[in-house]
């Protein structure tokens, strides 16, 4: 078997086991939330099918498959059907690129599908195509729910996108190279980007719930408001493979946290001393720092209510943007100025600023969340007098 | 809504992530059911002699506002009296499919002889299994319809799926022993 031939067929096994994985997870996930949900209310959740509902997921695929499969009318047949398949295509080539071990610890092979030198960026850009996946999927419905839903989650995408990307400015001019393994030997070198770059990460954290559309930005899902947002017209496996590209994603932005200012799938150096070689164990720092991110994103959806559309936009523009732009500069000031000082200061200085939001969070608000003045007499009331 | 609110909401949600969930899992553990509780109704004796309470008058059909009850007079047999008046009633039917349990029949009647009770497992396929007859309302009769049938299928006493805060049922329905 020539070489390359070779390499193509451990890839693709490698992703076919990355995909898997991921969909398991998927399945888990959805259980687990219940599960966490519900006892977060105080009642047991879901536990019908089989020991403790661990049933529950195969149960949910079996009636998604059967379940009669609706298009309708005016959709658009091709789009209505590919936008599924966009969204989590793209949800699930995303994950390959994030390595999940030293080189060469899977059996001989590197845990990984794909090494790019641009990792974060065409992570990144994969993730955003995901928003083709939301927008033709409520364009091609052909019914007016999703249209408006669509727009309006791809606007919040696009959005989030832009704090996303430019809370993670600072990260790159700090390592000074945009691959997931240089990024993870910087910080085991260095110690956890976290330390360094607290502001950017609380940004990041926020434009991620907003990115994969968790409460409190949930709006595509608003169903008070457009009825269930751009998959309003979808049914059965169509719907549920929209539902899967939103916890992939989900799982993604974990492991991007994760990898990016957690240390990657290095453990703390400290463990070394109790059992030699602990923090270079493959799969397992990763998968612990992923479900303590997935928990928090359960954890926040048990707690906080949705946004409202405006306050969704305003935080995002006027909060979320400005302040990464404010941390990128504070970065390069750095960076530029820094004469023989360390990194640590770089790290209080970014940590006074996460302090300073969150005890002037409440006069900061005002600030962008002013509400808009209307003239005296253009007030309407409903009903009339 | 500053940051130090939110981060108090999330302490409280992830401390009762660690408390006993307060959910019944009703059909294996039975409901409890406070004293005031409106179920199926209960037509009843008077404890001594036997004889039903019930007199034939109607007010509680009269009182119904979901015109669901139905009630037919007749004399009653000086010799072998069924009621302690003139007269009793014949038919005393209701249509479990209308009632509302809003008690107006119970309120209305003037020997106390219709109250509700605490049975709710009503459930049942035909519409005329719904229709209650004097005979699955009397004291003495433990179960609806449906759990009746089951248990007879079964071979087993009819399970009731709850059980009386306290212990006790109201004084109203003298004669009636849940187990």
């Amino acid at each position: 078997m020539p070489d390359w031939l070779a390499t193509l067929l451990i890839s693709l096994l490698k992703a076919v086991l990355v995909v898997l994985g991921l969909l398991t997870t998927f399945a888990y996930m959805t259980l687990i939330e219940r599960r966490l949900l519900g006892r977060m209310q105080l009642r047991p959740g879901p536990n019908r099918v089989g020991p403790m509902g661990l049933l529950q997921p195969a149960a949910d695929a079996i009636k998604s498959i059967f379940k009669e499969d609706l298009t309708v009318t005016l959709a658009d047949k091709l789009v209505y059907t590919l936008a599924p398949i966009v969204a989590i295509g793209m949800a699930l080539t995303a994950f390959g690129g994030l390595p999940a071990g030293p080189a060469g610890s899977l059996f001989g092979e590197n845990p990984w599908v794909y090494n790019l030198d641009t990792g974060i960026l065409a992570l990144l850009a994969l993730t955003s195509m995901g928003v083709y996946g939301i927008f033709l999927g409520g364009w091609a419905s052909g019914s007016k729910y999703p249209i408006l839903g669509g727009l309006r989650s791809s606007a919040q995408m696009i959005s989030y996108e832009l704090g996303m990307g430019l809370s993670l400015l600072g990260l790159l001019m700090i390592v000074g190279t945009t691959s997931f393994h240089g990024i993870v030997g910087w910080q085991a070198q260095n110690g956890p980007m976290i330390l360094f770059q607290s502001l950017g990460f609380v940004l990041f954290l926020i434009s991620s719930f907003a990115e994969t559309n968790r409460t409190p930005f949930d709006l595509p899902e608003a169903e008070q408001e457009i009825v269930a947002g751009y998959l309003t017209e979808y049914s059965a496996i169509k719907w549920a493979l929209f539902q899967m590209a939103e916890y992939v994603n989900m799982i993604t932005a974990s492991a991007v946290m994760a990898t990016l200012f957690f240390g990657g799938w290095k453990g703390p150096q400290f463990l070394n001393a109790l059992i030699p070689g602990i923090s270079d164990w493959p799969l397992i720092w990763l998968i612990v720092k992923i479900a303590f991110f997935l928990f928090l994103f359960i954890w926040v959806r048990a707690t906080l209510p949705r946004l409202r559309y405006d306050q969704l936009m305003r935080f995002g523009w006027k909060l979320v943007l400005p302040l990464a732009l404010a941390n990128t500069m504070l970065t390069a000031a750095f960076l530029a100025f820094r004469g023989s000082g360390g990194l640590w200061f770089l790290g209080v200085l970014s940590f006074a600023g996460v302090l300073a939001l969150l005890v002037l969070s409440d006069r900061v608000r005002v600030l962008w969340n002013q509400p808009s003045v209307r003239p005296e007499g253009d007030i309407v009331r409903a009903g009339g007098d | 809504m500053g940051v130090l609110e939110i981060a108090k909401g999330m302490g409280v949600t992830l401390g009762k992530l660690f408390q006993k969930p307060v959910t019944v899992s009703y059909p294996e553990q039975r409901a409890t059911l406070q004293p005031r509780f409106r179920g199926r109704h209960i037509l009843t004796r008077h404890p001594g002699t036997g004889l039903e309470k019930c007199i034939g008058c109607s007010l509680c059909a009269a009182a119904c506002p979901a015109y669901a009850i139905y009630v037919e007079a007749a004399e009653n047999d000086p010799a072998a009296p069924v009621s302690p008046g003139e007269r009793y009633a014949k038919v005393y039917e209701i249509n479990m499919l209308r009632c509302i349990f809003c008690g107006m029949c119970e309120e209305a009647c003037p020997t106390g002889a219709v109250v509700l009770g605490n049975e709710f497992e009503m459930a049942d396929y035909r519409y005329r299994d719904f229709v209650y007859a004097k005979e699955d309302m009397l004291v003495g009769v433990t179960g609806s319809i449906p759990q009746r049938r089951e248990a007879t299928r079964l071979g087993k006493p009819v399970r009731l799926g709850f059980q009386l805060d306290g212990g006790q049922p109201r004084a109203e329905l003298e004669g009636v022993k849940y187990q």
